[in-house]
């Protein structure tokens, strides 16, 4: 296992010649994300708050960048890519799922308890 | 004569018969993945109790790029994210060493194990001190606010909309009361730091200053925070006013929600202390690596591990940059 490394991302779109150098491909990739990720931010272009599914299409970029960046930092860095498919799915599911479940949950309570606070009588400026 | 019977199970040599890895990990590496998995979910429960004391408070929730501004060595100037990004950077690039010091493991190369391995200690130890930074900088404040009855934060803004501090408008007179302290009045009993200015002080200083304004911590429908009128300021803060904030701390701050302050420090305070506690055992292997342990062993499965838990430390960072800087 140790010494056996899939080089390539994207699904075969690159292709690393050696580990050290897919690690460094890696890199600069999670750079370029991160440098989106705060330019957006600082900038908020117009055209991207514009509501989709309930949230700004901003965040939902933001949302989908993370996710990419735990893509290759979990399967490159932490090398699940080259673990065998029982291993990788016990991992990833399972926090997949928990966490689903965790964050539809309390989101939809809190978002509950706003409509209460909004459309009810309680009054809070004050 | 063997009188022990001996009973075939049926599953020599399959996959789960025993003896062999089904996984092929090894017993370490696959028990740091369950405790990745478990550590996970803590943070992600931390992150969902953000979101949703925040979907609770979605119209009044502190807009974050208006109060991570600052960067060392360069005051008074507004730059949203930019040293969030460079601590992101800082992460990731520690990472970098570190599989690079994985990799070098495998091939047995001590010397460039330990290089690497020292590369991702200060990479590790920058992080963790703008960090300590960051929460001194957010405690400390720079505005400052004054609190209402109903908790909420009123924050002042010049006509141009540009946040206006209270020391730039609020003339601090003779104060008859000092801090309470254990050994003088009620023995045994003291209190916080008082604030620089009262509340009379400031609505005087709003009086005088016909440019600033109140704002309340309601955004409107562009997502920014209400400005109110010139006569709704002085009402406001004549009538609801109850105490002048200043930095923040676990149940009031200068920022608006002090829930916001609170998952602050829990989250990031937690984060930190993974942080801490990974340049800790970073640097136990380190010196292992150097004294030679895992040549010796033939195997630097222990920088693999410990790699893997530094590895989560940096995925976990890059979820709370997401939700608590940038979304």
């Amino acid at each position: 296992m140790a010494h056996e490394h899939k080089l390539e991302i994207f699904r075969g779109l690159v292709k690393f010649k050696s580990n050290t150098q897919k690690i460094w491909g890696v890199l600069i990739f999670l750079s370029i994300v991160t440098a989106v990720e705060v330019v957006l931010g600082i900038y908020k272009p117009e055209m991207l708050m514009a509501k989709f599914i309930g949230m700004k299409l901003l965040n939902w970029i933001f949302i989908i960048l993370t996710l990419v960046k735990a893509y290759y930092i979990t399967w490159d860095f932490m090398h699940m890519r080259d673990e065998v498919k029982a291993l990788r799915r016990m991992v990833v599911w399972t926090a997949i799922f928990l966490i689903l479940y965790l964050v539809f949950i309390l989101l939809q309570e809190g978002g509950y308890i706003e409509g209460v606070y909004s459309s009810g009588f309680i009054r809070k400026d004050f | 004569m063997s009188t022990t019977t001996v009973v075939s199970t049926g599953t020599e040599g399959k996959t789960w018969g025993g003896g062999n890895e089904p996984l092929h990990a090894s017993y370490g590496k696959m028990m740091m993945w369950f405790f990745i998995v478990s550590d996970a979910l803590t943070f992600s429960g931390f992150l969902a109790a953000y979101g949703f004391s925040r979907f609770k408070f979605i119209d009044y929730w502190p807009i974050a790029d208006e109060v991570f501004t600052h960067v060392p060595f360069l005051h008074g100037q507004e730059l949203p994210m930019i040293y969030v990004a460079f601590m992101t950077f800082i992460l990731i690039m520690s990472s970098v060493t570190m599989v690079l010091a994985v990799d070098a493991g495998h091939h047995l190369n001590k010397a460039k194990v330990t290089l690497y391995m020292f590369l991702t200690i200060i990479g590790g130890l920058i992080f963790v001190g703008s960090q300590a930074w960051e929460w001194a900088t957010f405690i400390k404040g720079d505005y400052g606010a004054v609190q209402t009855k109903g908790g909420n934060i009123l924050q002042f803004v010049d006509a141009e909309g540009h946040r206006v501090a209270l020391r730039d408008f609020v003339v601090a007179e003779g104060h008859e009361r000092v801090q309470q302290e254990r050994k003088n009045g009620l023995w045994f009993v003291s209190e916080g730091t008082l604030p620089t200015y009262t509340v009379e002080e400031v609505i005087h200083g709003l009086e005088t200053h016909d440019n600033v304004l109140v704002r309340t911590q309601l955004l409107d429908e562009n997502g920014q925070k209400t400005v109110l009128s010139r006569a709704e300021s002085l009402n406001q803060l004549k009538s609801y006013g109850t105490h002048v904030v200043e930095g923040a701390n676990l149940h009031e701050n200068e920022y608006g929600s002090p829930l916001f302050a609170d998952f602050f420090f829990f989250i990031t305070g937690f984060h930190g202390f993974h942080v801490f506690s990974g340049v800790i055992i970073n640097i136990i292997i380190f010196f292992n690596v150097v004294l030679g342990t895992y040549e010796r062993r033939k195997s630097y499965e222990m920088v693999e591990k410990v790699g893997l838990y530094w590895h989560f430390v940096d995925l976990v960072w890059v979820f709370v940059f997401t939700f608590f800087y940038l979304v």
